[in-house]
Parts: structure tokens; sequence; C-alpha cells
């Protein structure tokens, strides 16, 4: 901040000004603008992300910091072979792999549906966008209880089709999905909206002409409705992809990790072995890790979108 | 071919309103529970009557109060998302003017530093920040759920985006008649850029609305408890009372739907214009 400050003070009592005061002065104002924004950045963001890196190559322990020091690859090692590790990596994996396509697809479809012109199509529309206006804490709370196996709306419901009982959230096999349900449930409508949005830029005159050479409706989404979205397509599959692999406050508040272990995520593991276990060496290791996951998923996206593009 | 169309329409229908009734069920029956007692609740699972608001009792919510300070969290997270949102808005703001309308050495490079940054997932840097806070001694303080988001590499490229495409001519003009920098930006640029504050300003509110890994370990004292984890400790609060619990969570649902009705055009052109923007 205090170069603006300053910037102001040398600005008013000289009328005249010449070009290299100018330009000193023109220096002053832009470092100022941009230094609060810079400098924070730098502290609370480049900084962090600098020790994890660094913490990442020690075996730093919470509680006897005199201890520590540099120890090279062994806790990417130690990663490789705990079992824990590999079965939230799993678990991560798991949860991406199915939400990031059935979640795309149902928000496609729900924005089919909602692109129609029909009497009432806004209430639908606020419908299924609902469970975005609620927080993730507060949906998972909910489902906790939907989901309980003797006293829960889910076995209720599931009933009256003849399905279940289940034990969703208490049985190991089962829990992960009934988080992957709810996360759709809570995420779809939210990508709906960005997908509505690109429909209705789709220009009407390209639907009329191919109804004009008698294309049906599948047609129309294979050849303009497709094609017209796919970079909104290819960038809300990526923004999903990203969110999936974060995956925590849901086993967090439903499971704690449990049963066995089967809601477990990376996330979930640097918060663990971070706070509970205050390994920060190992912890900060798995959050490298993390971070190469997004890091490769962000790639991948700029080459698919630019491949498309192009 | 009438005839048909009608069918199909009435089809189109039923499945909208299978839909709908999924997407809504979960709410509904939390909001209808939190006016009905414990009993009622219980015995109403395995029928209709789960989702008929039959009685109208506020006792669940009287219980609230009694056993969290929930206006406190509700407080809480309100002042703290509110002025993350505020000072947020300035500076990211100053920033991106910086990057769109100036010219200073190492500009170019600072920027796609920036962009770049964008990239790091808040996850990844969790424990070191936490232990920068610590070293600051901000552990539960305003300032460990504050000051770490003001900066957002994110919203200075939106806010870039949107001041590049501006029409540079009235600034030059207000140059020309001896207007410094920071008049123009805030007399000028400002006015003109209302939409993406304004868009800013929602995504960062909502956002930050929902945080919780962060504030679960920054504030562990119960005076800077923010609503989410407030949420989740009732949450686990012995005894489990269902009808606190859907009081509670009700509660905690209004702020951001009051939100949403009131901003709704920006809300939803935000998430589409971000969407559209990559």
């Amino acid at each position: 901040m205090e170069p603006v400050t300053q910037k102001t003070k040398l600005n008013n009592p000289l009328p005249t000004v010449s070009p290299k005061q100018r330009k000193r002065k023109n220096l002053f104002t832009s470092y100022g603008f941009a230094a609060p924004a810079m400098i924070l950045l730098f502290v609370f963001l480049i900084l962090p992300a600098i020790l994890a890196l660094y913490y990442s190559f020690t075996n730093y322990y919470l509680l006897t910091p005199e201890k520590t020091k540099f120890v090279a690859f062994e806790n990417y090692k130690r990663l490789a072979e705990d079992t824990l590790f590999l079965k939230s990596l799993g678990n991560t994996a798991l949860f991406v792999v199915i939400v990031v396509p059935v979640q795309t697809l149902v928000a496609l479809a729900l924005a089919l549906l909602v692109n129609q012109k029909l009497m009432g199509i806004k209430f639908f529309r606020m419908a299924f966008f609902a469970p975005v206006v609620t927080s993730m804490v507060i949906v998972s709370i909910l489902w906790t209880f939907i989901y309980n196996p003797d006293n829960g709306l889910a076995n209720s419901i599931l009933n009256i089709v003849g399905l279940g009982p289940f034990q969703f959230l208490t049985d190991k096999d089962q829990a992960m999905y009934s988080i992957i349900f709810m996360s759709i449930w809570q995420g779809a409508g939210y990508q709906m909206m960005i997908f509505l949005a690109g429909l209705q830029d789709i220009p009407d005159h390209q639907y009329e002409a191919a109804s004009i050479d008698g294309a049906n409706a599948w047609q129309k989404l294979i050849h303009i409705t497709i094609p017209g979205i796919r970079n909104i397509l290819a960038f809300i599959a990526i923004v999903t992809m990203i969110a999936a692999t974060k995956l925590f406050i849901q086993p967090f508040v439903m499971t704690q990790g449990g049963p066995l272990d089967s809601t477990k995520t990376l996330v979930y593991m640097v918060y663990e072995t971070g706070f509970k276990f205050r390994d920060v060496g190992y912890s900060s290791a798995i959050a490298i890790l993390f971070f190469v996951i997004v890091l490769i998923i962000s790639i991948l996206q700029r080459k698919f979108i630019k491949e498309n593009t192009e | 071919m009438k005839k048909n169309r009608i069918i199909a329409q009435i089809g189109l229908y039923v499945v909208l309103i299978l839909l709908a009734i999924l997407f809504l069920f979960p709410l509904v029956w939390m909001v209808v529970s939190s006016f009905k007692t414990e009993p009622e609740i219980f015995a109403d699972l395995k029928s209709f009557r789960a989702f008929v608001p039959y009685t109208f009792s506020l006792d669940n919510y009287t219980g609230v109060f009694e056993r969290i300070p929930f206006i406190r969290y509700l407080l809480t997270s309100t002042l703290y998302v509110s002025v993350i949102v505020l000072l947020g808005l300035f500076v990211n703001s100053l920033a991106a003017y910086a990057f769109a309308r100036m010219q200073f050495k190492g500009r170019d490079l600072l920027f796609s530093i920036v962009v770049a940054l964008i990239i790091i997932p808040f996850e990844s840097i969790l424990l070191p920040l936490y232990l920068i806070i610590d070293e600051f001694d901000w552990l539960n303080t305003y300032q460990a759920l504050i000051i770490p988001f003001i900066a957002n590499a994110f919203n200075i490229f939106m806010f870039r985006q949107f001041f590049l495409n501006l029409p540079k001519e009235l600034e030059e003009s207000a140059r020309m008649d001896g207007a410094s920098t920071i008049r123009i930006f805030f007399q000028i640029v400002i006015p003109l850029s209302k939409p993406v504050f304004i868009t800013v300003a929602l995504l960062t509110f909502i956002t930050h609305w929902g945080d919780f890994m962060w504030p679960l370990i920054a504030t562990t004292d119960e005076s800077v408890r923010p609503l989410q984890v407030g949420m989740q400790f009732f949450f686990h609060q012995p005894p489990v009372r269902y009808g606190h619990v859907m009081a509670a969570l009700t509660m905690a649902t209004i702020p951001l739907l009051i939100i949403f009705v009131f901003f709704q055009k920006y809300y939803v052109q935000g998430i589409a214009s971000a969407g559209m923007k990559n």
C-alpha cells in the first residue's frame, strides 16, 4: 500500500513534471496497484507451496521440529508401500471415475430438459438447482440421516420399489457409492446452469435448417447441440474432475473415512497425517502428489481444448 | 401428429416432475421435519407424511438456540466472508487494473505467474499455511480466516479480462484533464465495471461461505467458529436429535438462499461466464 500514498503526495505539489519524473511516478503507481495482491499471494500461496515441497523431503514432525532433517525421497518411497495411502488413492480414483462422466451427463441431460419452451420450466430449473444453494456440509449432514439404515428415508423410498434395505454408509462396499450419489445430486444443478447458457447460445436457425433437411431429434443433438457446446463440455468435465479429486467434506462429515477406510481419500489423508498424526513431512509428500495429479489434469485440459478449437 | 406431440409433452412433464421430486425431497424433508417433534419425525419415516407439514412447532428452533450459539456462528461467517469479499474486490481489482492498463517492468512475467497460481489447489498448501498462520500467532483469530484469502489469482484474472475490454477513451480523456490514476480507477473504471464486481463478489461469497477444512483447522475456539464448522460439531454433539439438527440446517441454508433470490441473475450469469471464458 505504501507506494500508493507516496505517489499521491508526490502528485499534488508538482504542476509540471518532467518525462523522467512522470515515468518514475507511473512506476510507483503501477507497482502500488499490484503490490498488495502480489505480497499477499506470495506470503499465503507461493510461500506455503514452496514449503510444502521442501517439507516433503524432510522428516519434519510437528512435536520434535529440532530433529528435522533432509531425507530426500524417503517420504515418497514410504507412500509407495503405504497400503492406506494406496487405498485412499484408489478410493479417490473411484470417486473421480464415476462422478465425472455421470455428473457431466446428468447435468447435460437436465440442461437439455429445461431448455425446452414449456410452461413452468423455470420451476424445474430452480428445483434441479436447489441443492447447489445449500452447502456441502449441510447436505452431508442431511444425507447421513437419509442414509440411516434403520431410520432413514432412503430405505423407506427404495422399499416402495421393492429394493433394499441397504446399509449405505455403514457398509464398506456401499459407503463410497452412497457418497457418490449424494455428490452428484448436490452438484449437477451447477453444471446444468453452465450447459444451459451454452445451449441458449446455439442459434435457432441451425435447428430450423436441420429440420428442413429432415433431421430427427437425435441427429440434431449429435450434429448441432454437442458440437455447439463442445468447449463447455470439456471445461465442465475438467472442473468436475479437479473438484472430485479434492473429495473431503463428504467423507469427513458422513463416515470419518470409514467403514474400514473405504471412504478415505487423498485430501483426507493430507488432513489426517498432518493434523492428527502431526507428520508434516509425510503429509506434505501426499499434498505434493495431490498437486501433481491436479496439475496433470489441468495440462491435459489445455491440450484437449486447444486441439478442439484448432 | 398433434396427438403425438401432446403425448410427448405429457411424457416430458412426467420425467421433469419425477426428477424434481428426486432433487427436492431431501430439502423438503429437512424443512418439514424441523417443525415436527422427534416421535413424529420417526413415525413419519415410513409414509408420505414425512413430507407433509401438519404440525408447526418451533421447539426444535428454540432447542438449537439453547444448545449452540447459532447466531454467533452465523454472524462470524457473515462477517469474515463479507470482509474477504470487500477487501478482495479492492485488492484484486487494483492489481488487475495494473496488469490491464499500465506499463511496468516484469508485468507480463508477473501476470503469467498469477495465472499459473490458479492451478495450485488449496488443499496442497494447507499444512504449511497453518504453520505460517501459527507463526503469526493468528490461530483462532479472524485474521486467520480472512487475510490468506483476500488476494485471489482467479479473481485478478477475471477483473483483468473485463478491464481489457473496456474502451480506453474515457480513461484517456480523464488523464488529459489531469486526473490521477487512482481517481480514474475509482471514478471511471469501477462504475463501468459493476457487472464484474458483482459477479466476483458473489462467487467469492459463495465459495467462502462453504469453507470448511480451513476454519476447522484454524479455529478451535468457539468464539471464531464459522457456521459450517459449527454445524459439523452440532451434528456430532450428543444427544443427536433429528429435529434439532433439521432446524439448524434449515436456518443455515437461509443466508445463501437469500443471496440467491436477490442476485439470481448475476449468479447464473457469473457461473455461466466463468464457464464460457475457459
